[in-house]
C-alpha cells in the first residue's frame, strides 16, 4: 500500500509484504501499552478501542467511496472520496497499531479483509446504506462533529501513537465539519425539496447518533487510564456544533429520544454483510493477492 | 448538469497560488451554489496533490472576455512589431542573469 491516495490499491498488499512504512510517531513496543495500568487487561482494552475507531472509519470510508462516480456533481464526486481517504488513513493507523500490539505477523489487511461481520465493532450509523445525498451529508456531519472534539481531546492524552495521529486527524475533521456543515445549511434552508429531504434524513439518522457517546466497562477503563477522551466532554462540543449548524439550517432542535445500540458488541444490521461482501471480495476470493 | 441546476449552481473560475510569492494562476472552473461552496469545491477538485497555498474563486459571469471574432484585429497587429520585445539590448556582464 504505497499510496494512500489510490482507492484501487488499498489493501491489496500480500500478508508477506509486512515491511510497510510506519507512522513516524513513537509507539510502544509490541506487547507494551502506555498508561498507568500496564498489563493484559489494558492491552485488551486498547485493542478493543483500536477496532472501534478503526472500524468506524473503515466502514464509513467505504460507504463514502460508494459515491465515487455517482455523486450529483463532479465537485462532490471528488469531495466525498477525499473525505473517504482521510477516514481510511485513520483506519489504517488503527489496524497497523493493533497488528503491532498483537504481533504474530498480523497486518492491517487481516483486520480489514479477513474478519467476519460479528467481529466488527463500529457503530450502526456508519454501515447504513447511503440513501440520498442529504442522508449521506448529514451522517458525515454528525460523524465529523463527534470525531473532531474526540481527536482534539486525544492530542493531550496518554497514548503517544493516538495522540500523534490526533494532530493530523483534527485538521482533516475540521474540514469535514466545514464541508458537510455548509451543505447541511444549504439543504436545510434551501428549496422545498432539499428542506424535505434534509428533514427526512434527520428523522432517519437521529436514532443512530446516541451510540457515538455510548460507554461501557472498556471505554470507562480507558478514560480512567487517560487513553480515551471523556465522552461527556466530547458530547458537549458535539451538541454545540450541531446546534449552531442546525440553527443556520433552520432545522428543528436536535433532541433524539431513542438510540440504537449493539455495534460495539458486534451486533450489526443486515446491511453490514452486503457491505463486507464487496469490501472483502478480492482477499476472500484470491487470498494474499497483491498488485 | 441540467439547465435548471446551472441556474441554482452557477460556474466559478478558480485561481490558485502554488507558492508564497507567486501569482494566482487560472486552473479551471467549478460549479457551486455560492462563494463558500465554490472555495470548498475548488479545494477538493484542484488541490488534491498539494498544488496550492491560496485559492481565489470568481463568478464566471463576472469576467468580461474578449470576443473570439475580434481576435485578428486585437492581436494580429502586435505580431509584426518585434521591436517591442526588449531583445535588442546588450546586457552588461555586471548585471548578471536577467
Amino acid at each position: 500500500m504505497a499510496s494512500a491516495d489510490n482507492i484501487a490499491g488499498i489493501g491489496m498488499s500480500a500478508p508477506d509484504h509486512a515491511a510497510q512504512p510506519q507512522d513516524p510517531a513513537p509507539g510502544p513496543a509490541p506487547g507494551q501499552v502506555p498508561g498507568d495500568l500496564p498489563g493484559r487487561a489494558q492491552q485488551d482494552d486498547l485493542l478493543a478501542l483500536l477496532m472501534r475507531i478503526g472500524d468506524d472509519h473503515l466502514i464509513l470510508g467505504h460507504r463514502l467511496s460508494e459515491w465515487c462516480g455517482h455523486a450529483p456533481m463532479l465537485e462532490e464526486d471528488l469531495a466525498l472520496p477525499n473525505m473517504a481517504l482521510d477516514l481510511l488513513g485513520t483506519a489504517r493507523m488503527c489496524y497497523g497499531y493493533a497488528a503491532e500490539i498483537e504481533g504474530g505477523g498480523k497486518t492491517e489487511d487481516d483486520y480489514a479483509f479477513l474478519r467476519d461481520g460479528t467481529a466488527f465493532r463500529h457503530i450502526l450509523m456508519v454501515e447504513q446504506p447511503n440513501g440520498d445525498f442529504a442522508y449521506t451529508i448529514l451522517r458525515q456531519f454528525f460523524f465529523a462533529a463527534f470525531m473532531h472534539p474526540f481527536w482534539q481531546e486525544m492530542t493531550g492524552l496518554a497514548d503517544p501513537r493516538l495522540a500523534a495521529h490526533a494532530q493530523k486527524a483534527v485538521k482533516e475533521l475540521a474540514y469535514h465539519i466545514r464541508h458537510s456543515g455548509e451543505w447541511v445549511i444549504r439543504l436545510g434552508d434551501g428549496t422545498p425539496e432539499s428542506t424535505r429531504r434534509m428533514g427526512e434524513a434527520l428523522d432517519a439518522l437521529s436514532p443512530y447518533v446516541g451510540e457515538l457517546f455510548e460507554t461501557d466497562s472498556i471505554s470507562i477503563a480507558l478514560t480512567t487510564a487517560g487513553v480515551l477522551p471523556d465522552m461527556e466532554v466530547v458530547q458537549r462540543q458535539f451538541d454545540a456544533t450541531v446546534a449552531q449548524t442546525f440553527r443556520a439550517a433552520t432545522l428543528p432542535d436536535y433532541a433524539p429520544e431513542f438510540a440504537h445500540s449493539g455495534g460495539r458488541r458486534g451486533r450489526h444490521t443486515e446491511h453490514l454483510g452486503h457491505l463486507l461482501a464487496e469490501l472483502q471480495f478480492m482477499q476472500r476470493a484470491y487470498p494474499g493477492q497483491s498488485w | 448538469m441540467s439547465d435548471a441546476n446551472s441556474e441554482l449552481i452557477p460556474l466559478w473560475e478558480v485561481f490558485i497560488r502554488p507558492r508564497t510569492g507567486l501569482a494566482h494562476s487560472h486552473v479551471g472552473s467549478v460549479h457551486a451554489a455560492d462563494e463558500v461552496m465554490a472555495l470548498q469545491a475548488a479545494r477538493d477538485v484542484y488541490t488534491r496533490r498539494g498544488e496550492g497555498v491560496s485559492i481565489w474563486v470568481v463568478p464566471s459571469a463576472s469576467i468580461t472576455a474578449s470576443d473570439p471574432a475580434q481576435r485578428d484585429e486585437n492581436f494580429e497587429p502586435a505580431a509584426s512589431k518585434i521591436y517591442r520585445h526588449p531583445s535588442f539590448y546588450d546586457i552588461p556582464d555586471d548585471v548578471g542573469h536577467m
